[in-house]
């Protein structure tokens, strides 16, 4: 099994008192496999996704990729297996603005000591970056920053894709195009792929589909 | 409408308590510095004025011979003929280890304020009613007057009329009467110059028909104290305008990023209806409200730092001028007021651009967050240009400007030009170190090169203080270096022996002749060169003038000129001033030139100085006293002859110097000389260290968005803000490197420009990398304190602030 969410609880502390998120959240998701999370806004999409990543540690509950327990572990060590094993897509982008696409593209790759220069090109050209490789973020659009962070998240072959709304920020046609891209590369890499949608179009094209509301799975 | 803006725009000093603490201590630091400085220039003015007042002389013209002394006869066909005038007698005085200048005034002529002051405290301190003639009361055998420590180093002497303190006068002087002065200097019927009075009447003849070689003299503007210690002044004014620079740069920053996170609120200000023109007005007003609090706290902070470094300052001015100021800071309205002006206007300085923004920030366009860097990026070639024309205009000031301000404006140029280039610099050394090997250095470079727009002020803050720093203290150790040579050279005689008359003077000579190796006779008259004074010394032919004097040009056969009368040398400052060299004649009197044969250094010496030989200067005049003594014999002699001068003339311990001794107290005075420096050195790094740290706070958080996708990718918290630690380390590196020959080039200056133009003397040039060591190591440790706040709180930050950047709602 490539990742298995066992009985996950996570709340926020806010002024009014604890705010839960996330209820018991238990699923599994094989290597290869494409799963789409789904829900209305505030419904604990994102956090669910934060604590698959080990970015935030649940109250309660594991999360084991590959085997090797994430939850509960040092920070170090969650960064670690983040690093080695997880590439994150999330909505706005985020590329670093001091690392041209070049840059970005291999940045992850590198930390990860699984630097492939022929790998970053054959993907930039599959992306449509082989042009813009000396670019700065400030100078792309946002479907060529989206394809830029699809390309770094796979550049270091990782074991599990984690998209955060990949494609909030694009048009319809930009956006389809985005995902057809990544979901041939995901196939091609042999990863699993977790992504939070709210778009039911877009689940569509995944394997599967989880709905998660008020912080459970229906 | 007005209270509702300005609330608004309040407002976000309430968001951002920090910022408002920024402004507010940035600028009261650069008004502490600037104002404790004025402080005590106003300080050390006040008690020169009250020395001159005291005088009665500060602005009379004066009457000079031909010669260094004119006869008592002169003075009388003087007041013959119609002009109103008084005498002065002045000569060197050697007190045991003590060196004086006595100063006689005629009690009957002498201008009214010195005639007060002579009656005041000669009659127990009780104040005459009437200041005339009639009034004044010296008792007989004559009263000495002297600045209350210039008489403590008096005291015990024995032989001498009654001492009494006379508050302002010069260090060093003593004033008395002229019979007193008379019978002290062994000039009975001489006089060095005539003051002249005011209110001349009219029809007066000629002077030339009086006597010949008669001329008048007007005093320059200022008094003596004034005039000498003015290079010291402009010095410390420079090193608290600097400071004031250095606290800018924190107000300016602090500025811009406060506009920069307020834009978006005064475009929707604008938007709903509040008049451009208003808006501007109430900006205005709020920084001149901030300015004038933080005014206040930097005056008052100012007041404080100027009680601290005032013992210092009067030490170096008494060090180096022998100017006696006051050691107690009175508090005066005129700096306040000064320091409150300069807090509004280097308020309304550093917010200019700010304003000039705001007058033209467009209604519609969408807000930028990351403008302020991105501009200071664009910014950079027309910095680099800027930076360029400084330096240059720096450089031509050295190579082709006169006077001390040309100096000034030299250094200026140098130093904010180098400032300015630091980050065109830095960012095309950053760019080289980016294309690292591995991904995290290159991110590292990249990423630190992106900060630069936002740090570069307080790294050119930094960039000053630490090039200033070098500057200086290579400087001050140059001088050290030279002064403790020069010290072996110019005290070679083993002991210094003083006597206390001219009768017990020549029966000392007598007895100390068979006893030791050489006698070597310390004396000097006062002669008049261009209207100043310089000291000439009567030199015996001795090897040990040939084997130790600190010549530093001069022909070769020159003590042999010397010695045969066909010669003179002169110190540095005396050569430079007459614009002299080795060959040149020196008119020393109408009948009496001599070619100079020799310039040697006299590092300390604020005036002129000349060396003949000491017959031709003993005939010309025989009766001036020749007290002091420099003996050579073998050390292991000195104590068997200190204790027989003890014995057999009773000559007090003061009176019988070792060169140990002498060479101490000197380095002694060069070293608290140079106390004040070296403390404002300090604060100014200090200022420029919390400009840094203040920068790297008010960025941190515009920084979460830059680390959060670097932290999702697999890096801990922990290792960014060790990073963010180093990258404060490597910026402050990078600059203490860069400020290194900023900071010699600026030594340069100061060595051999403005030095010369101050002083008079050159000094060489010395290295010192254990000097930039030990600062690299103060700038790493002001770097890491800096860094450290930011670093900690990055440590600490929630996981959930930084997936606040990841979310939809961001």
């Amino acid at each position: 099994m490539l990742l298995d969410v066992s009985d996950l609880w996570k709340s926020y502390a806010t002024p009014d008192g604890a705010q839960r998120v996330l209820e018991g959240v238990s699923f599994r998701l094989k290597a290869g496999q494409t799963l789409a999370l789904t829900g209305e806004s505030g419904s604990g999409k994102s956090t669910l996704l934060h604590l698959v990543a080990g970015l935030e540690a649940p109250d309660k509950g594991l999360v084991t990729l590959q085997g090797k327990q994430l939850s509960g572990r040092s920070d170090a060590i969650r960064a670690a297996m983040r690093r080695d094993r997880i590439g994150l897509v999330f909505q706005q982008f985020n590329l670093i603005p001091s690392l041209s696409v070049q840059g970005n593209l291999a940045f992850q790759a590198r930390l990860a000591g699984r630097y492939d220069p022929g790998w970053i090109s054959e993907m930039a050209a599959r992306l449509g970056l082989s042009d813009l490789m000396n670019r700065y973020p400030e100078a792309l659009s946002g479907g060529q920053q989206q394809r830029v962070a699809i390309g770094r998240a796979l550049a270091a072959r990782p074991d599990l894709i984690l998209a955060d709304e990949p494609t909030g920020n694009l048009d319809e046609s930009s956006a389809d195009a985005v995902i057809a891209l990544m979901l041939d590369l995901v196939a091609e890499s042999g990863a699993g792929l977790l992504m939070v949608t709210h778009s039911p179009r877009l689940a569509g094209f995944l394997g599967a589909r989880l709905h998660l509301s008020k912080g459970r799975l229906r | 409408m007005n209270r509702v803006v300005l609330g608004a725009l309040l407002s976000h000093w309430r968001r951002h308590p920090l910022q408002l603490l920024t402004l507010v201590l940035g600028l009261a630091l650069a008004t502490a510095l600037w104002s404790g400085v004025q402080a005590i220039n106003a300080e050390a003015r006040a008690s020169y004025a009250r020395a001159a007042g005291a005088l009665g002389q500060g602005d009379l013209a004066q009457i000079t011979g031909p010669e260094a002394l004119m006869t008592r006869e002169t003075f009388v066909a003087l007041r013959r003929a119609g002009w109103l005038v008084t005498p002065v007698l002045e000569g060197p005085m050697t007190l045991g280890r003590a060196h004086f200048t006595l100063r006689g005034v005629d009690a009957m002529t002498a201008p009214a304020p010195a005639q007060g002051a002579m009656v005041a405290t000669g009659k127990g301190g009780q104040k005459a009613e009437t200041q005339g003639a009639a009034d004044i009361a010296v008792p007989e055998g004559g009263v000495i007057f002297g600045a209350p420590e210039t008489l403590l180093r008096l005291g015990g002497q024995s032989g001498l009329p009654p001492l009494r303190p006379l508050a302002g006068l010069r260090q060093g002087l003593l004033l008395t009467d002229m019979a007193t002065a008379e019978r002290l200097l062994g000039m009975q019927g001489w006089v060095s110059r005539f003051l002249l009075l005011a209110d001349q009447p009219m029809g007066r003849p000629p002077l030339s028909s009086i006597a010949a070689g008669l001329k008048v003299t007007q005093k320059p503007s200022g008094n003596d104290l004034a005039r000498l210690t003015a290079s010291f002044h402009l010095n410390l004014t420079a090193f608290g305008l600097l400071s004031f620079a250095v606290g800018l740069f924190i107000v300016h920053g602090a500025i811009g990023l406060a506009f920069e996170q307020r834009r978006a609120g005064l475009r929707s200000l604008r938007a709903i209806g509040v008049p451009l023109g208003r808006l501007i007005l109430l900006s205005l007003g709020e920084l001149l409200v901030i300015a004038a609090v933080a005014g206040l706290i930097g005056t008052l902070l100012g007041y404080l730092i100027a009680g601290l470094l005032l013992p210092d300052v009067a030490a170096t001015l008494r060090g180096l001028y022998g100017a006696d100021i006051a050691g107690t800071l009175k508090f005066r309205p005129g700096w306040v007021a000064a320091g409150l002006a300069m807090a509004i206007g280097g308020t309304l300085i550093a917010a200019a651009q700010a304003l000039w923004r705001l007058a033209r920030l467009p209604l519609l366009a969408g807000a930028h967050p990351r403008a302020w860097a991105q501009g200071g990026k664009r910014m950079l070639g027309v910095q680099a240009m800027a930076a360029a024309a400084l330096v240059a205009g720096g450089g031509l000031f050295a190579a082709l400007g006169g006077g001390l301000l040309a100096g000034f404006l030299s250094l200026g140029g140098i130093l904010l030009g180098a400032a300015l280039a630091l980050p065109v610099i830095l960012s095309l050394a950053l760019g080289r170190a980016a294309r690292g090997r591995s991904a995290l250095a290159e991110w590292f470079w990249a990423d630190t090169r992106q900060q630069l727009p936002g740090l570069s002020l307080a790294l050119m803050a930094l960039m000053l203080a630490l090039s200033a720093n070098v500057g200086v203290s290579t400087m001050v150790s140059s001088f050290r270096q030279t002064f403790t040579g020069y010290l072996d050279q110019r005290l070679a005689s083993e002991l210094y022996i003083s006597a206390r008359t001219p009768g017990e003077s020549a029966a000392l000579a007598a007895f100390v002749a068979p006893r030791v190796r050489a006698v070597l006779p310390i004396w000097s008259v006062p002669i008049s060169i261009a209207g100043r004074q310089v000291q000439v010394y009567g030199l015996v032919d001795d090897p040990t003038y040939r084997d130790n004097w600190p010549v530093l040009r001069g022909a070769a056969d020159g003590w042999d000129r010397l010695a045969a009368g066909r010669g003179v040398m002169i110190n540095e400052q005396l050569g430079y001033r007459l614009g002299l060299a080795p060959g040149d004649m020196l008119r020393l009197a109408p009948d009496w030139s001599l070619p100079v044969v020799g310039i040697y250094s006299d590092y300390g010496n604020p005036e002129g100085q000349a060396l003949v030989a000491s017959p031709s200067l003993a005939a010309r005049y025989p009766s001036a006293p020749r007290l002091r003594f420099g003996l050579r014999l073998a050390r292991a002699d000195i104590p068997a002859l200190r204790r027989a001068l003890t014995r057999d003339f009773g000559l007090p311990a003061e009176n019988i110097i070792d060169q140990s001794a002498l060479k101490a107290s000197s380095l002694a005075v060069f070293e608290r000389t140079f106390a004040v420096t070296g403390a404002l050195n300090i604060l100014t790094l200090a200022v420029a260290g919390f400009a840094l740290m203040t920068s790297f706070l008010t960025l941190s958080d515009m920084r979460l968005p830059q680390l959060a996708p670097v932290w999702a990718l697999g890096l801990t918290r922990r290792r960014l803000a060790w990073l963010e630690l180093w990258r404060s380390l490597a910026l402050a590196g990078f600059t203490m490197v860069l400020a290194v020959p900023v900071g010699l080039i600026l030594a340069w200056v100061l060595l051999n420009v403005v030095n010369v133009m101050a002083f008079g003397w050159r000094l060489p040039m010395y290295l010192f990398p254990g000097e930039w060591l030990r600062l690299g190591g103060l700038a790493a440790l002001a770097a890491a304190l800096a860094g450290a706040l930011p670093a900690r709180r990055l440590a600490r930050v929630a996981p959930a602030r930084l997936l606040k950047v990841f979310a939809d709602e961001r």
